[in-house]
């Protein structure tokens, strides 16, 4: 996983609350076995005048020519709530985000997110509409900042807000780690503690 | 030792190593995967040259893309849908995990074939790359919807890194009235607190109206801790639920079922625990709830009026926006709105007590003309048990069509939906935009509600239909075996 530390980039506001992974990323746009090939579906619904079609909708806004190279969303609360499709964590990394700024996450996408490596930030709901009208005035001039070594973001002179990230999410993203590989050292404390539960619990090894 | 909460007990239990600043490395007992989101883990994992730390602790269903029309098989109306049923057959078989394929007579909705099979345990940690995991909460168990990568570590490593969830104890009180169910229970919480109301809380369903439901009931209360946005949902075990699980295909048996059933009735929040948080609800007025927006934060009681921004807790620009989508307007009763279509099934309300509840309000009526009625059981095995009590027939006969079992049209899966600005009256869970069709409008309500419906052509109270008398679904013991 690539390492995030700090961005400078485009931000488009989708003030909306709860944002789903189906809105994210409808199911039908989910065609292949596979964690790539996901962008095309990214938003779908809103995104193009039809279902299953490719003319885009000139009204969404990452359609929109000020917002191009978007690499940030500012959405509302509830930000990817319903399914845990990772497709939809997938489809947005594909296609170029790397943080999301809203007032509150499912914790499932927020989990999703730092095993992928964007950058889920938890403000304010003030903040973000701070934040939204900021950018709205000349999205591809006013660019919004994420430093996640400071655990802060800035947009233009005035407006800075810090932010946390639980438990070791910041290290994760910061070093760009795999979870899996972290886990396996500790491959022996894993052993040991299936030996010991056998006994206690012989029901859950029983097998089926 | 000091007075503990259950989550702190299952947690502690499954600490297999602190990894510092509130982390740790928790063991996982069981693993649920499906053709949707699994596939995509098993491939992955291959891919990277690792390999499943414990196969016997491992399954998975076919229930997420699965056609549910009758005589299905492989093919399916989803895009791209074949392949991944070959693709998770064959994964899975490389895998050596246990695959309830499509005609596999114990094939079923994973959150429905798991506590049936009594795969899921209490005292167990269970993982699915699914949102509604925590429906098995229900029996005790510490249960949570993952993305696939977290899937792919809990294959490779038996275990996840995670931060320590706050608790929530919701307290459910009194003595539910005849005709309300465990749905309106949770409809009544997330309408009150909202739908982040429970964000980042691992949320401990208790109180007496709890203690009363008997297990599907709570699989059902349970099955909507996630659109609660809590971590996860559960109940402490007690005699109903070793009484449900006693038999069951992968419950402990003899001497081993006895040492499980001692530890089991360890498994309660102490006396005095502390809390994080605490949210009271008294049941005796509750009356069966109607989702009116498109979050399941919008419902109201069936009887009621779609209430102001104001009153609704929404921002004003989400309540016109939610109004518009649904086609209403402040103040238009719910009752008496017409629907298109009615569907029951889904993880939430696909339970043979949730079947035998809806049958009662159909026998001896039709399906009003130009609703469409389907009712799709949560696994083969209520089907059977349905069929075997004749409630198949009553269904039929009143219109409904009856299908083979599998999430279906509670969203996209098997690549059917209802029609563009449908509306919808519905057993499940998510009233989202466009969830269960273009621009369908879902109402979320219980199986009565539904049936109810679906008689009239109206949302229906269906206390206003038949005298509701022991049909509270809180008596009824159930489970096929």
């Amino acid at each position: 996983m690539e390492a995030f530390t700090v961005m400078t980039a485009v931000a488009a506001p989708m003030l909306r609350d709860n944002i789903d992974t189906d809105i994210i990323i409808p199911s039908r746009e989910m065609k292949t076995v596979s964690k790539t090939g996901l962008s095309a579906g990214l938003f779908a619904g809103w995104r193009y005048t039809a279902i299953g079609g490719r003319e885009p909708n000139i009204e969404f806004v990452l359609n929109q020519s000020a917002y191009a190279g978007t690499r940030i969303l500012l959405g509302g609360s509830n930000f990817g709530c319903g399914s845990s499709r990772e497709h939809a964590v997938w489809a947005l990394h594909e296609y170029g985000i790397r943080a999301v700024l809203a007032p509150s996450f499912s914790p499932i996408f927020h989990g999703n997110c730092i095993r992928n490596g964007i950058v889920p930030v938890t403000l304010a709901a003030a903040d973000i509409a701070a934040i939204a009208a900021y950018v709205t005035e000349a999205p591809q001039d006013h660019c919004v900042t994420v430093d996640l070594q400071n655990c802060e973001v800035t947009a233009g002179a005035q407006l800075r807000y810090s932010f946390s990230l639980e438990g070791e999410a910041r290290e994760m993203l910061l070093e760009g780690l795999d979870g899996i590989d972290l886990t396996l050292k500790h491959r022996a404390a894993i052993q040991q503690f299936i030996d010991q539960d056998r006994r206690a619990r012989p029901w859950i090894y029983q097998g089926a | 030792m000091s007075a503990r909460t259950l989550f702190d007990k299952l947690w502690d239990a499954h600490v297999v190593r602190d990894l510092g600043g509130g982390v740790a490395l928790i063991a996982i007992d069981r693993i649920f995967l499906h053709e949707r989101t699994g596939s995509v883990a098993l491939k992955s994992l291959r891919d990277s040259g690792r390999t499943l730390l414990d196969p016997s602790r491992v399954f998975c269903t076919m229930d997420h893309i699965v056609d549910t029309l009758p005589g299905r098989g492989d093919s399916t109306l989803m895009p791209g849908g074949t392949q991944f049923i070959l693709e998770t057959r064959e994964a899975a078989r490389e895998a050596g995990i246990r695959l309830f394929d499509v005609r596999d007579p114990l094939q079923g909705i994973v959150h429905v074939i798991s506590p049936e099979l009594g795969i899921v345990l209490p005292g167990a940690t269970v993982v699915c790359p699914d949102s509604h995991t925590c429906t098995q909460g229900a029996l005790g168990a510490f249960a949570w919807g993952i993305g696939s990568t977290e899937a792919e570590h809990a294959l490779a490593t038996g275990t996840l890194r995670m931060s320590r969830p706050r608790t929530l104890r919701v307290n459910f009180e009194g003595v539910l009235p005849p005709g309300v169910t465990a749905k309106d229970m949770a409809l009544a919480l997330i309408s009150e607190h909202g739908s982040v109301g429970g964000n980042g809380y691992a949320v401990e369903f208790a109180g007496s109206a709890v203690r009363a439901l008997e297990i599907e009931a709570r699989l059902t209360l349970c099955n909507l801790a996630t659109e609660f946005s809590a971590v996860t949902g559960f109940i402490a075990p007690d005699e109903k639920t070793f009484e449900y699980l006693k038999g069951r295909d992968c419950a402990p048996l003899g001497a081993m079922w006895d040492q499980a059933l001692q530890q089991w009735r360890e498994l309660r929040s102490d006396e005095g625990a502390q809390f994080d948080r605490e949210i009271t609800l008294n049941v005796g007025e509750l009356a069966p709830m109607v989702t009116w927006g498109t979050s399941p934060q919008q419902a109201m009681p069936v009887t009621g009026r779609v209430p102001d921004a104001g009153v609704a807790g929404s921002s004003a620009e989400a309540h016109a926006r939610a109004l518009g989508y649904m086609g209403l307007e402040t103040g238009q009763a719910l009752a008496e709105l017409p629907i298109g279509a009615a569907f029951l099934g889904s993880c939430t309300n696909s339970r043979i007590s949730d079947l035998r509840r809806a049958a009662a309000i159909l026998r001896g009526r039709r399906v009003a003309d130009g609703v469409r009625a389907i009712c799709v059981p949560g696994s083969m095995s209520v089907k059977r048990q349905a069929e075997a009590e004749g409630l198949d027939v009553v269904f039929r006969d009143a219109g409904f069509e009856w299908r083979e079992a599998g999430c279906s049209m509670c969203f996209f899966a098997g690549g059917e939906s209802f029609g563009h600005r449908e509306r919808v009256i519905s057993s499940t869970n998510r009233n989202f935009e466009s969830r269960q069709g273009p621009e369908t409008r879902t109402h979320i309500a219980s199986p009565e509600v539904v049936a109810a419906s679906a008689v009239t052509g109206r949302i229906t109270d269906p206390r206003s239909l038949v005298a509701i008398h022991g049909l509270a679904g809180n008596n009824l013991a159930g489970g096929p075996r």
